[in-house]
């Protein structure tokens, strides 16, 4: 019981959620919960001290001057302006604006991705007529259409959202497209020798066996959702938190920047843990077949 | 399932060109019906006109290669650092527990937030761009190599250990196949993502020439045709790198296919 709930944390490394620690080790002895909680303890402490002696060297490299200071602000200095921004409510504004158009955007992207690879996964004809067309749709990057878009909707809100949608949307269909196709033969047969109707066989044959790889895709196209707004907003945006980066370098104002990448990394951060999260609860039924 | 309507009746190789015909049949029907004035419409005509001026003048040729020597740079200089760190990370545990927190945290920061901080510390130059590119090619090396070594199966290495092969036998025999699906996907990702940094930089650190100055021009003149030239070749790149590397994979990782067959 216990080894194959650890494998099941093993590949995803660090990505394992205290969810998943709860759920499989609610089952095992408490000696061997104990155990699970002090590797987890272990492995905590171990992540300190590298970036601690990266930060003493950063901080060294300051005070001794190494590095004038607009080139490399200490990181005292970062942390201070990182506590002013977040006192004065500066920060948190324009992170709620940069969260809101990924969430827009990205929800945008999420239900046109389902539909289309839906579509596409389940209707081999449809496919055939749309595929080419989004495969070349999705060869160019979203930096490839932010000049066309800027040209046909300007630089307001839409382009913004349409920029998202379309970062979010191509992982999103190219994944649950492919998650469908590659339900097993086997189980197909086996649900039509029960006699299932079709939406029998697709609420509890081919999405079940297809949310692992639809996950994958939704898991992407967040990741390229907030990638693609930092870009819109460093190019066409007075406000949020790309804008913020943008702001800060035009004022020559290296610990600004800094202070904005840190706050990026943080959501960055809380969106990984977040889909870990809904994953692990997603897939709960998974664990006992793995 | 045996009900055929129309769509069904187009043989199947001409089904994708039904869509992108109709819509260049509509953009072309737009400019020669005249349904709107603004300059921003301009005909499929005009697009092939300015490619082939474009063409004719060199000026592509100085573009593209431009690009392409920036990608190829920052790609083999973050792949190449990106294969030593993912190695480390998946040879060493104590390498992956004091550097391996600190890496993935790293990843989290969206890349483009650091065009800004090289752009001050590298310039608007080349240096600057090269280097975004090589940190966009960095990240998918090292998670994959990381992931292609941990998933080499135990059983493997203790037949090695069994049969006392030096670690360098260990490395060439064992671990480099049974990593090289992995690893290769790490390259697969990390070309795509440089080619992605490169357009990013350029048009982020807007200085000099390539593909993505090109798209600039067109949108600072309102030259519709110009931006529409440049998505096209932006794509037809995109659709060459991804050939090559299916026809690479098909070729390096033939074996995978050939043991498989043989049980």
């Amino acid at each position: 019981m216990a080894i194959p709930a650890l494998n099941a944390a093993g590949p995803g490394g660090l990505a394992a959620p205290p969810a998943g620690h709860s759920v499989a080790s609610a089952p095992l002895a408490p000696a061997a919960t104990r155990r699970a909680s002090w590797a987890w303890a272990w492995r905590w402490l171990w992540a300190w001290p590298f970036p601690l002696a990266v930060l003493a060297l950063w901080q060294l490299s300051a005070v001794g001057g190494w590095v004038p200071e607009q080139v490399l602000p200490p990181p005292a200095a970062v942390f201070k302006v990182f506590a002013e921004l977040l006192a004065s409510g500066e920060l948190w504004d324009h992170l709620t604006i940069s969260l809101v158009r990924v969430a827009g955007g990205f929800g945008i992207g999420l239900v046109l991705g389902l539909l289309l690879g839906g579509a596409m996964g389940l209707s081999p004809t449809f496919r055939d007529y749309v595929f080419p067309l989004f495969k070349a749709f999705s060869q160019v990057p979203v930096i490839g259409w932010l000049p066309l878009l800027i040209l046909l909707v300007g630089i307001d809100e839409g382009l913004k959202f349409l920029l998202i949608a379309k970062a979010a949307l191509v992982p999103v269909a190219i994944n649950t497209c492919q998650g469908i196709e590659n339900v097993p033969n086997r189980l197909v047969e086996v649900a039509r020798v029960y006699g299932y109707t079709r939406w029998q066989m697709l609420h509890k044959v081919v999405f079940p066996a297809a949310t692992a790889p639809i996950w994958n895709g939704v898991r992407y196209g967040l990741t390229h959702a907030w990638l693609a707004l930092v870009v819109v907003e460093l190019l066409a945006s007075s406000e949020g938190i790309g804008f913020l980066i943008v702001y800060g370098r035009q004022l020559f104002q290296l610990d600004v920047v800094l202070a904005a990448v840190v706050a990026v990394g943080i959501v960055g951060f809380f969106i990984d843990k977040l889909l870990a999260a809904t994953e692990a609860w997603l897939l709960r039924w998974r664990k006992p077949g793995l | 399932m045996s009900s055929t309507n129309v769509f069904q009746r187009v043989p199947r190789h001409l089904r994708g060109w039904v869509l992108p015909a109709a819509i260049l049949l509509v953009w072309w029907a737009a400019v020669a019906g005249g349904w709107s004035t603004s300059p921003l419409l301009v005909s499929p005509a005009a697009v092939w006109q300015r490619g082939v001026t474009q063409v004719a003048s060199g000026e592509l040729w100085v573009a593209l290669s431009a690009s392409l020597w920036r990608m190829g740079w920052g790609f083999a200089i973050g792949a190449a650092a990106g294969l030593a760190v993912g190695a480390l990370l998946g040879w060493s545990r104590w390498a992956e527990r004091l550097v391996g927190p600190s890496f993935h945290t790293l990843k989290q920061i969206s890349l483009f937030a650091w065009i800004p901080m090289l752009s001050m510390w590298f310039g608007l130059g080349d240096a600057s761009k090269v280097a975004f590119v090589a940190m966009a090619a960095f990240f998918p090396v090292v998670l994959n190599t990381f992931e292609g070594l941990r998933s080499v199966p135990r059983e493997y290495l203790e037949v090695a250990r069994v049969y006392e092969f030096s670690v360098a036998q260990t490395l060439a025999r064992v671990v480099a196949p049974a990593a090289a699906p992995s690893l290769f996907t790490g390259i697969q990702l990390s070309l795509i993502y440089a080619w992605l940094a490169t357009l990013g930089a350029e048009y982020l650190l807007a200085s000099g020439k390539g593909l993505g100055n090109t798209l600039i021009d067109g949108r600072e003149h309102f030259w519709m045709d110009l931006v529409l030239f440049g998505v096209v070749v932006i794509g037809l790149v995109g659709f060459a790198l991804n050939w090559l590397l299916a026809a690479a994979e098909r070729r390096l990782l033939a074996w995978r296919d050939r043991t498989v067959a043989k049980y």
